[in-house]
């Protein structure tokens, strides 16, 4: 999903990168190609957080629910826009399917603000008590009127959407140097990844330094009480040498990607590397927030409703099925790598856009 | 004390059955017109016939305008669990959660890996790579059905679970029992069937438009060919797996049965009703007003469909609320039925054992959370009973359930009718000449596209209030939220997928005006 989010990032660059009718068209082809993947591995996180913390599910999804809501609108846009844009009767317009497209690209900032919250808390208050009380039975409540929106007041969660949304649009550009053929299309995807890396640069370590001197959410492991614990991200990061050399390596894949990119005019597999990067980078954020006894889920509104792994998971029964369900991976990833290079093998130039082949 | 706003409740569930309403009418399609299209690629793969490469190519081409407005509306569907059923999302989520993440994993990677194959491939893959990728498209968006239907199953009918008063949330004990539950098997099967009904009437009836054009002949003469069979053969298989799934109904969720026929005082050898109007006077269960205005029945047939036997007794709406009449337990034990006030006396029961125990247990009172467990896991399949204020809420829309339920079956007979007629009038070429059997077919689609929601009606507000059978009615799974921020919502999803849907089917009627020769228009 993190490696995936270069379509949302291209999303946001259609009008920027794509100056004619055929530029936008080879653009929104070569992302349009995956979006169906974004959607999946959306699904699959939404039904993954189901059933291994539903809790967080419950708390989440029903608490910040214009927050979701948000993200739910921009993703429904996506969903259709692809398929409809170029098509005749297709009421609003290709501009109009385009500029959802965009405003879709765009959504992937609060995906980053969410994320930040796993760091600096939501207003919630939990207790499971109330099932037993027949006239308001509701176990999660929020406690901000704004349910969810109030996220994007906050500075240190801006900071991240920010950055996921630079990262996004890095990786799209990148994307967008290794599958398309064209002069204009790689000279402009050049220029904005240099820009777009600057921005990353100094939001990402704004969020970053500010993260793991602030007060995080530790949890006592024997007695489960939270509490706040200064540069708690800190010790995190030094406490687990393992998880702080997934960060770096993390890190320095993606910046490898980009530089060797910037510096190197013939090379054109930047994505991999960037892509990887990401992802390492992200998993190592997540069991900063989530591991060695830390609330992943923080409230602050009442501090001792925070969610952590062992309070907010599901059985070890449904846990163990999915473990098993989960060794199918390999062979799901072994179908995607074969059917991406059947389909991905030959870059996307103009001669196809104007040809008999179906396309977005 | 604060309680719950009931308009919450009510706005929460018309918001997900917008949802559900506007997924269905897409998802059906895609079942049925991609095994079709899978069928016609395979014709083309073993005869090497250009003609049928452009005749799935064509059918493809409409199977992907359709496609994405289903991803799109299903999205919301998954989430609105966790953002409108906050309180279901962890009572449940346990059991709930797993089918949910498993299609995932196993089933929407397969269809979006695949289906990028199929539409962009022609020209990169080989034949036989790309008939695979046609096939495994449809076969992933089948096995997704099958996830979300095992879901839905255990919803009405909930199995290989216990709950854990620690955490307050019933928990999974048994995935087979889950996957391989009867309701999930014959709900999967007749829903994928009546699936097929959809695809092929689909064809038909676009096909029937070309003819009467005189238009696309060839195109349209093989395609019903392969339509009017595959109708057939879902028309039968979906009769037959109904008939199975409404004796699942009666075994597991007899209120609604009753409903499904307006069937207030049970009767031994009781009939099937045939064709009925109910008695618009009529308010409530006991208000002694006549259930119907009219009737036809076809004698003992209900019993026979909900109990395997003529001779039998089926309970009416009243039995199920006033208890008292005779029943045989699945080990053959012979008892008599709970009346609704009893079941809501135990579900109290249990609630309050639950929160006894958890007091209880803070208090570190043991001996006695021992015995608060015990009361609780007595009455605990009766623990949604206890939120229920007045047994009257235990009757769904009966209107709503006998009228829908008893147009999908007139429609289904029709269909069965229907295609029988189409295959043989294809087959003896007669179709093209034969206007009004061209008309038909066009107006069967809206049929089957009804009588494809109306299965979905009967089975979704057939078994109300409970979200979970007899363990959660609705009110007590939703969202600590305002019910103005779900109305606010519910217009806007409505706007948005009323604007979506009106673009895809001007977008699909351009696309068939043009025809195959369009295709990258």
């Amino acid at each position: 999903m993190v490696f995936l989010t270069f379509v949302q990032g291209g999303q946001s660059l259609i009008f920027q990168i794509g100056k004619t009718d055929l530029e936008k068209t080879m653009l929104v082809n070569t992302l349009g190609r995956k979006w169906e993947f974004t959607f999946t591995t959306l699904v699959t996180f939404g039904g993954a957080f189901f059933a291994s913390f539903p809790l967080f599910y419950s708390t989440s999804f029903g608490g910040a629910y214009w927050a979701w809501m948000a993200l739910l609108f921009c993703f429904i846009l996506q969903a259709v826009s692809y398929e409809f844009r170029s098509k005749k009767g297709n009421l609003l317009g290709t501009k109009t399917f385009d500029i959802f497209l965009v405003i879709n690209g765009f959504g992937i900032l609060l995906v980053g603000v969410v994320v930040a919250t796993f760091f600096t808390g939501s207003e919630f208050v939990v207790n499971k008590a109330n099932l037993t009380n027949t006239a308001m039975p509701v176990i999660s409540t929020w406690s901000n009127p704004l349910h969810g929106l109030e996220a994007l007041l906050c500075v240190r969660n801006l900071l991240l959407g920010l950055a996921v949304l630079f990262l996004a649009r890095i990786l799209a550009e990148l994307y967008f140097i290794q599958t398309i053929v064209d002069d204009n299309i790689q000279a402009r995807s050049r220029k904005f990844l240099l820009w777009d890396t600057a921005l990353f640069l100094v939001c990402f370590l704004t969020f970053l330094i500010w993260t793991l001197v602030a007060k995080g959410y530790a949890v006592d492991p024997d007695t489960q009480v939270v509490s706040l614990v200064g540069a708690k991200y800190l010790h995190n990061l030094i406490e687990m040498p393992i998880v702080a050399l997934v960060f770096v390596v993390g890190v320095v894949s993606v910046l490898t990607g980009i530089l060797w990119t910037l510096i190197k005019p013939t090379f054109i597999q930047g994505i991999w590397f960037a892509g990887i990067g990401s992802v390492l980078t992200v998993l190592a954020l997540l069991l900063l927030a989530g591991w060695n006894n830390t609330a992943y889920y923080p409230s602050t509104a009442d501090i001792q409703s925070s969610l952590t792994i062992s309070n907010s998971s599901s059985s070890f029964f449904t846990l163990k099925v999915m473990s098993i369900v989960s060794l199918l991976i390999p062979f799901v990833l072994w179908y995607i790598y074969k059917a991406w290079k059947a389909i991905n093998g030959k870059p996307i130039d103009a001669a196809e856009m104007n040809g008999n082949d179906m396309k977005y | 004390m604060e309680t719950l706003d009931l308009s919450l409740v009510d706005w929460s569930r018309a918001q997900f059955a917008l949802t559900a309403i506007y997924h269905w009418l897409f998802v059906p399609l895609t079942l049925g017109l991609g095994v079709i299209v899978s069928v016609m690629e395979t014709y083309y793969y073993k005869t090497g016939d250009e003609e049928w490469k452009r005749i799935a190519k064509f059918w493809m081409k409409l199977f992907g305008i359709n496609f994405a407005v289903g991803v799109a509306t299903g999205i919301i569907l998954e989430f609105e669990f966790g953002t409108n059923w906050s309180n279901y999302s962890w009572f449940v989520g346990d059991i709930f959660g797993a089918p949910l993440a498993i299609e995932g994993i196993m089933a929407f990677f397969m269809e979006s890996t695949f289906i990028a194959v199929m539409f962009f491939g022609w020209n990169k893959v080989g034949k036989g790579f790309h008939l695979a990728s046609t096939w495994l498209t449809v076969i992933g968006a089948t096995i997704s059905a099958l996830w979300i239907l095992v879901a839905n199953a255990w919803m009405q009918f909930p199995d290989g679970m216990h709950f854990n008063p620690d955490t307050v949330r019933n928990e999974m004990a048994s995935f087979w029992a889950v996957l391989f539950s009867p309701v999930a098997m014959s709900k999967f099967t007749h829903t994928v069937t009546s699936s097929w009904i959809v695809g092929s009437a689909f064809v038909v009836a676009i096909s029937a438009w070309f003819l009467l054009k005189k238009r696309e002949q060839d195109l349209a003469k093989k395609s019903i060919k392969i339509a009017a069979v595959f109708g057939l053969l879902g028309t039968l298989l979906a009769a037959y797996t109904g008939d199975s799934s409404a004796y699942q109904v009666a075994q597991k969720q007899p209120m609604k049965l009753a409903a499904m026929e307006g069937l207030y005082k049970g009767e031994n050898k009781a009939g099937l009703i045939a064709v009925g109007i109910l008695n618009p006077s009529k308010e409530s269960y006991d208000d002694g007003v006549d259930a119907f205005v009219f009737n036809i029945k076809v004698p003992g047939m209900l019993s026979l469909m909900a109990n395997r036997d003529l001779n039998t007794f089926v309970p009416g709406v009243t039995d199920l609320i006033d208890g008292g009449y005779p029943t045989v337990s699945k080990t053959g034990v012979a008892g008599v039925a709970l009346s609704a006030d009893e079941k809501r006396a135990k579900g109290t029961l249990a609630v309050e054992a639950l929160r006894d125990y958890k007091l209880a247990k803070t208090a570190g009172n043991d001996s006695l959370a021992k015995v608060k467990q015990a009361q609780l896991e007595e009455n605990f399949p009766y623990f949604g009973y206890g939120y229920i204020k007045d047994k009257k809420e235990l009757v769904p829309n009966v209107p709503l359930t006998f009228y829908t339920f008893h147009l999908m079956v007139i429609i289904g007979m029709f269909l069965i009718l229907f295609f029988i007629v189409t295959w043989y009038m294809n087959k003896k070429d007669l179709m093209k000449s034969q206007k009004w059997m061209l008309w038909i077919s066009m107006l069967t689609l809206p049929l089957a596209y009804i009588c494809s929601e109306c299965g979905w009606i009967v089975a979704e507000v057939g078994r109300q209030p409970w979200v979970i059978q007899d363990i959660m009615p609705a009110s007590m799974a939703v969202s600590h939220i305002g019910a103005g921020a779900v109305e606010t919502t519910f217009i806007l999803f409505a706007v948005l997928f009323t604007v979506l849907l009106i673009s895809e089917m001007s977008i699909m009627i351009k696309q068939i005006k043009k025809g195959p020769e369009g295709l990258n228009q």
